[in-house]
């Protein structure tokens, strides 16, 4: 079977190596930078059951007596644990790889749903326009009006009121993600309606109305994918978003739990340790959040400058 | 029975607090595989009675009165869906500018066999048999290669024929061509008219072309229809038509074309503008350009009489014909 798909991936993968992206993304060292860490930090988040030495879930695993180890290259540490422990006695290189998978898995899928009620919406709001239009723009006026952070503070402490804390932190994930996805889908409601009013003025889609298209098959299949290039950039900018978004939340102790934490989770349970000298246990996830989150947006600027079309038309 | 008959057509436009008459009780009517010409300046309403005939008037414009039959069947009346199964499929139409109107993300062949396949229930792979058939039809060459092609792999010339492949792909019985050639290299364009009429011809496929050449007309066409500010004002055979024009809008726009100067002199145009929808004059809207203009034309219409071969809708016709006769004496 391998023999078989092997051909056509490889032209697949040589017409996008070959092609002016391709080229652009070879030219430009920090894109090529960005995109290698970011690969690496995903691979290792995915990776983390196989990489971590220890089990963070596992209370079986965790000795408190083993709490506030500093890392290998301080005095006093443990050569167990190369990132030194937390305060509950977790190994924080461990904890780190399993957060940073939570913390990835949160902002992609809260993005995904994000970007399908914004495409939705917006590819609806712009090619029935009218009423229709108005209606759902002044949704997404209203919706951005409240910030993110205020929408998912209100959302999220209401929920932990009302299911009680524990039932709140064993779903905590999902609520996470349809708060952070729900409250920022008009970003792409707005960019995915501008494009496509411009998009169905052009000749192709009255010739696909000739044709005898349906208004659902002309949306999806015609202007949909002829705006895509707006969406993949605000795609990028919006995970890195997302991930901060996730990070405050659990911060501010609303996000994931501690039994369970991500990169925000973590950094805060650290904080209230840093002045008794365990700087590390919010440093060393402060530095890989800073990371992720500034290659993704290196990434994102990049494919801005690219898919522009007023710096480049092909 | 005709294939298409339009009866009283009338589109207006809705503005803010009235409305404008774009078409005016335009009313034809085309025999199956026939080939019918409209012309006319820009403005005039051409290409809003093609989309008409699809039912496809985008805002603000819509069909105010009159009735399209098709094969029989009023489509003004059609519910959208039902509509849909006929575009496309029994009637197509090809625009005016290739390079905009393929869709350029999709391929050639995606494209032909989506055409298909939301007509027809067909395989993937029947569907692009037949779109390869069609390729080879419109004489592209190596048409197997064409369907992984983009659009903008291929020239205007190309793409022109592959939009005629498409418009072609389900049989369809009517062809409206609004003036398909107009955005091509001259050299290209003899080729594709060519091409439609030779398609047209051998498939018994109905064409409606859109254009304001009256050379192409002459060339393309059985009959001929003359439109001025949104109304018929000339119909009938186009050989009468262009040998023989009553209408003096007519004689005007033949007169103006660069074979009938002498090298050297000016060229003969009709002074001043087609006048605009909102400004149309209450009686005969040629009366203002007119220079056989009389009082009653400027304040009643002019009804559609027969004269000589034609259609003509001119209060002084007969007078016309009598002094240009006097003029040349035989």
């Amino acid at each position: 079977m391998t023999m078989t798909t092997n051909p056509a991936k490889a032209s697949r993968w040589s017409r996008i190596w070959n092609s002016n992206m391709g080229y652009s993304f070879r030219r430009n060292p920090v894109a090529v930078v960005s995109l290698a860490i970011f690969v690496f930090i995903t691979a290792m988040a995915l990776l983390a059951p196989i990489i971590a030495p220890f089990n963070p879930y596992d209370p079986a695993q965790i000795d408190i007596m083993n709490s506030e180890f500093p890392p290998v290259w301080i005095d006093g540490s443990d050569a167990q644990f190369v990132f030194g422990t937390d305060d509950q006695g977790r190994d924080l290189w461990s904890t780190i790889l399993y957060g940073t998978r939570l913390s990835l898995l949160i902002g992609l899928c809260a993005v995904m749903l994000q970007a399908f009620l914004g495409i939705s919406i917006g590819l609806i709001a712009g090619y029935v326009g009218g009423r229709l239009d108005s209606l759902l723009m002044r949704m997404a006026d209203i919706q951005l009006s409240f910030s993110t952070l205020m929408v998912a503070i209100i959302f999220l402490a209401v929920t932990q009121a009302m299911f009680g804390s524990e039932t709140f932190n064993q779903y905590a994930i999902y609520f996470l993600i349809a708060v952070i996805g729900v409250a920022e889908w008009p970003q792409y409601a707005r960019t995915v309606r501008a494009t496509v009013l411009a998009e169905k003025k052009k000749e192709y889609v009255d010739s696909a109305r000739v044709l005898g298209f349906g208004p659902l098959r002309i949306m999806v299949r015609h202007i949909l994918p002829n705006s895509l290039s707006p969406i993949f950039v605000i795609s990028t900018v919006q995970v890195a978003n997302a991930i901060i978004s996730e990070a405050s939340l659990s911060f501010l102790g609303l996000g994931m739990p501690p039994s369970q934490p991500s990169l925000g989770s973590l950094i805060s349970s650290g904080f209230d340790y840093i002045f008794s000298g365990s700087w590390w246990i919010t440093a060393i996830p402060g530095v890989l959040l800073v990371v992720l989150v500034l290659v993704i947006n290196l990434l994102g600027d990049w494919m801005r400058d690219v898919l522009n079309p007023k710096l480049y038309k092909g | 029975m005709s294939l298409l008959s339009v009866r009283d057509l009338t589109v207006k436009f809705a503005m803010r607090d009235h409305t404008v008459t774009a078409l005016d009780n335009i009313s034809f009517d085309l025999a199956k595989g026939e080939r019918l010409g409209i012309v006319g300046e820009s403005g005039a309403g051409k290409s809003i009675t093609g989309f008409s005939l699809m039912n496809l008037l985008s805002r603000p414009g819509f069909i105010d009165a009159g009735k399209i039959l098709f094969r029989g069947e009023d489509i003004v009346k059609m519910p959208q869906s039902r509509m849909r199964g006929i575009r496309g499929n029994r009637m197509a139409m090809i625009f005016q500018d290739p390079m905009v109107t393929l869709n350029p993300v999709l391929t050639i062949g995606q494209q032909m066999v989506e055409t298909l396949m939301a007509h027809r229930t067909l395989s993937k792979a029947e569907a692009e048999q037949i779109a390869i058939v069609k390729l080879r039809e419109v004489y592209i060459p190596s048409p197997e290669e064409r369907l992984a092609q983009y659009p903008h792999e291929l020239s205007g010339g190309m793409r022109q024929r592959i939009i005629i492949a498409i418009a072609l792909l389900l049989d369809p019985e009517l062809i409206i061509a609004d003036e398909p050639t107009t955005a091509l290299d001259v050299t290209i364009q003899a080729d594709i008219m060519e091409l439609l009429l030779e398609l047209c011809q051998s498939n018994k496929v109905g064409l409606i072309l859109i254009t304001h050449d009256l050379g192409v007309v002459s060339q393309m066409t059985e009959r001929t229809l003359v439109m001025y500010a949104g109304k018929i004002i000339e119909a009938g055979r186009t050989r009468e038509i262009i040998n023989d024009p009553q209408h003096p809008y007519t004689q005007g726009l033949i007169n103006a074309l660069p074979q009938q100067t002498k090298p050297g002199m000016r060229l003969k145009q009709i002074p001043g503008n087609m006048p605009s929808l909102t400004a149309i004059p209450p009686g005969c809207p040629f009366s203002p350009r007119c220079e056989y203009v009389r009082d009653h034309c400027r304040t009643t219409r002019p009804e559609t009489v027969q004269y000589a071969h034609v259609e003509v809708a001119c209060h002084e016709v007969s007078r016309l014909h009598q002094e240009n006769t006097e003029e040349q004496p035989a």
